[in-house]
């Protein structure tokens, strides 16, 4: 019976260790296969020159920079309102229907597919608010996306601020809007900072809300209200309709290096914070 | 403590920007729902939701091959993912040395950042080939969306599951230990059962995001508008028919499109009302 018992708890082991190397073996397989197969089309050519021939040929630049404009936007937009109401779900008030509804907001928007996001952004930002396929109309839906991700991680990092930072700070005749600026939020902001780092991984990648909002042009941008096609969607369309599988790789090739970077950058602040945190307890 | 009229009015603002995440979801709701509304009165919602065909070029609006296609897809992804991510999550809370451990968490992680283009491109080169080569059929199929969605779906089972199990109070443990119980028989005797209502929260979510991812689905489901008779049949989502039409539809066409959004926005709402139940449900026991 104890060896029986044991026998199963060696096989038990072997198994969950299996699973653990498994998905470790999927995770290296994807990142390895776009690297090895798009690292060697990547040039300097590729990342400064306009597409060509609908992406046939010439380089992704038009592409890099839509990325990059729409997801600093929604990034700019979602941050001042996710730590907003961090801050005041924290510091302006107590736990009650008011913070239950503001909560319930959040969670419910986290579990919202982004085709809903990109139906919601078509309907009301392109042709209600007549901004077009633009790269505001695809800011400000990528926006509503990553909200709950800032509101959520910006929460928890409050939280995290020990009781008596905000004691102290009232001791000293320091206001509320003064002890959030001067002693809660300095503290709190390396844990905020991974947040917006998580969400600007989430918007770079993403391609179901932006493809019918910011469109899907091939030409440089020269204003907020011009369409683009970001990295993802040119990727999908490269893919997809086969009108190059070497240019897809390439590109792929940059999104997973822009997304190994950002876990990482993400990965060190928190580490660092958190070695903080113990810091301070102690 | 008197308050000055900025810090009043700073309050206010906060107030206000902290009604911003309700407001959206109101207004997505609302859009939504006016979107697609005038097909739903036209059509019926049991005309639409139950018809078998999908022919817009013909004013036909059925959608049941689409919510079938989900289902399938969405049942195939659970059983791709949920042991597998459920084992991930034991093996992190109770087995894993803390080094393995500190290595293997993030790349969990690192899983839920990956592009799901990016998924379904892999899906595309690999798992389709595959499927039509060892298999049979057109490879697009249902076999290959749910192993797509099941690794896609692993973070949030992984991480949802580790939290249930690492709640599970110490005693437990050192209580199975000291009668003389092995390490297998504390988690499945124990641990698992005590941690079922998170990990069964995990499994809803992850259901949830596998009924709502699209584009990975795009690329590798073949999006035949028919009901799969098998797993190695092609299936059209109910995210795909959006996503693969909503480019060039207008009139009825477009609305029907918004119909089948909030067909998704229903189910989508159910299952995390069911989660939010089962959380905290877990908590007050």
């Amino acid at each position: 019976m104890n060896a029986r018992a044991k026998a199963a708890d060696r096989r038990a082991s072997a198994l969950f260790w299996g699973a653990a190397l498994l998905v470790i073996a999927i995770l290296a397989g994807i990142i390895l296969y776009i690297l090895v197969n798009g690292v060697p089309a990547l040039s300097w050519a590729f990342l400064t020159q306009a597409p060509a021939k609908m992406g046939r040929e010439g380089g992704v630049l038009p592409m890099i920079v839509g990325t990059l404009v729409l997801t600093v936007m929604a990034i700019l937009i979602a941050t001042p309102l996710g730590v907003g109401t961090a801050i005041y779900l924290t510091e302006y008030t107590r736990e009650g229907p008011v913070t239950q509804i503001i909560r319930f907001g959040a969670e419910s928007l986290a579990g919202i597919p982004s085709i809903i996001f990109g139906l919601f952004g078509f309907i009301f930002f392109v042709i209600e608010l007549d901004l077009g396929w633009s790269i505001l109309s695809g800011a400000l839906t990528l926006a509503a996306m990553i909200l709950p991700t800032i509101i959520r991680t910006a929460e928890e990092s409050l939280r995290s601020v020990p009781v008596s930072f905000r004691e102290i700070s009232y001791a000293l005749g320091a206001s509320r809007w003064q002890t959030v600026t001067r002693a809660v939020l300095p503290t709190a902001m390396p844990g905020i900072v991974t947040g917006i780092v998580l969400a600007l991984g989430r918007s770079i990648g993403e391609t179901a809300a932006v493809i019918f909002t910011a469109g899907s042009s091939l030409r440089l941008p020269t204003s907020l209200f011009d369409p683009v096609r970001t990295l993802p969607v040119h990727f999908y369309i490269l893919a997809r309709e086969g009108i190059s599988l070497q240019k897809a790789y390439a590109t792929a090739a940059i999104l997973v290096i822009a997304i190994l970077l950002i876990n990482f950058v993400a990965y060190y602040l928190l580490a660092r914070f958190s070695a903080r945190r113990g810091a301070v307890r102690r | 403590m008197a308050m000055t009229w900025q810090e009043k009015a700073i309050e206010r603002l906060l107030f206000l920007i902290a009604l911003s995440a309700v407001t959206v979801l109101i207004l997505i709701t609302v859009f939504i729902f006016r979107g697609g509304w005038p097909i739903l009165a036209k059509v019926g919602v049991g005309k639409f939701v139950s018809g078998l065909k999908w022919a817009p070029s013909r004013g036909v609006f059925g959608i049941l091959p689409m919510i079938a296609g989900s289902l399938w897809v969405t049942i195939g992804a659970l059983i791709v993912g949920v042991p597998l991510g459920v084992a991930c999550a034991v093996f992190l809370a109770e087995i894993a040395p803390p080094r393995v451990g500190a290595f293997v968490k993030p790349a969990i992680e690192l899983l839920a950042g990956i592009p799901s283009v990016v998924y379904g491109f892999m899906g595309l080169v690999i798992l389709v080939p595959f499927v039509r080569t060892v298999f049979g059929g057109p490879g697009f199929s249902v076999l290959a969306a749910a192993i797509v969605l099941g690794i896609m779906i692993l973070p949030t089972v992984v991480s949802i599951s580790y939290d249930a199990i690492r709640s599970v109070p110490r005693v437990y443990r050192e209580g199975m230990y000291s009668l003389g119980a092995t390490r297998w028989q504390t988690i499945s005797m124990v641990i698992l059962p005590a941690a079922r209502s998170g990990i069964l929260a995990s499994v809803i979510l992850g259901m949830g995001r596998a009924i709502g991812e699209t584009m990975a689905v795009i690329m590798v489901a073949g999006n035949a508008t028919l009901i799969p008779r098998s797993p190695l049949d092609p299936v059209r989502t109910l995210t795909s028919n959006i996503a693969l039409e909503m480019g060039y539809a207008a009139g009825d066409h477009r609305t029907a499109l918004f119909a089948t959004g909030i067909v998704l926005f229903v189910i989508i709402a159910i299952l995390n009302l069911i989660a939010r139940r089962v959380l905290t449900g877990g908590v007050r026991r």
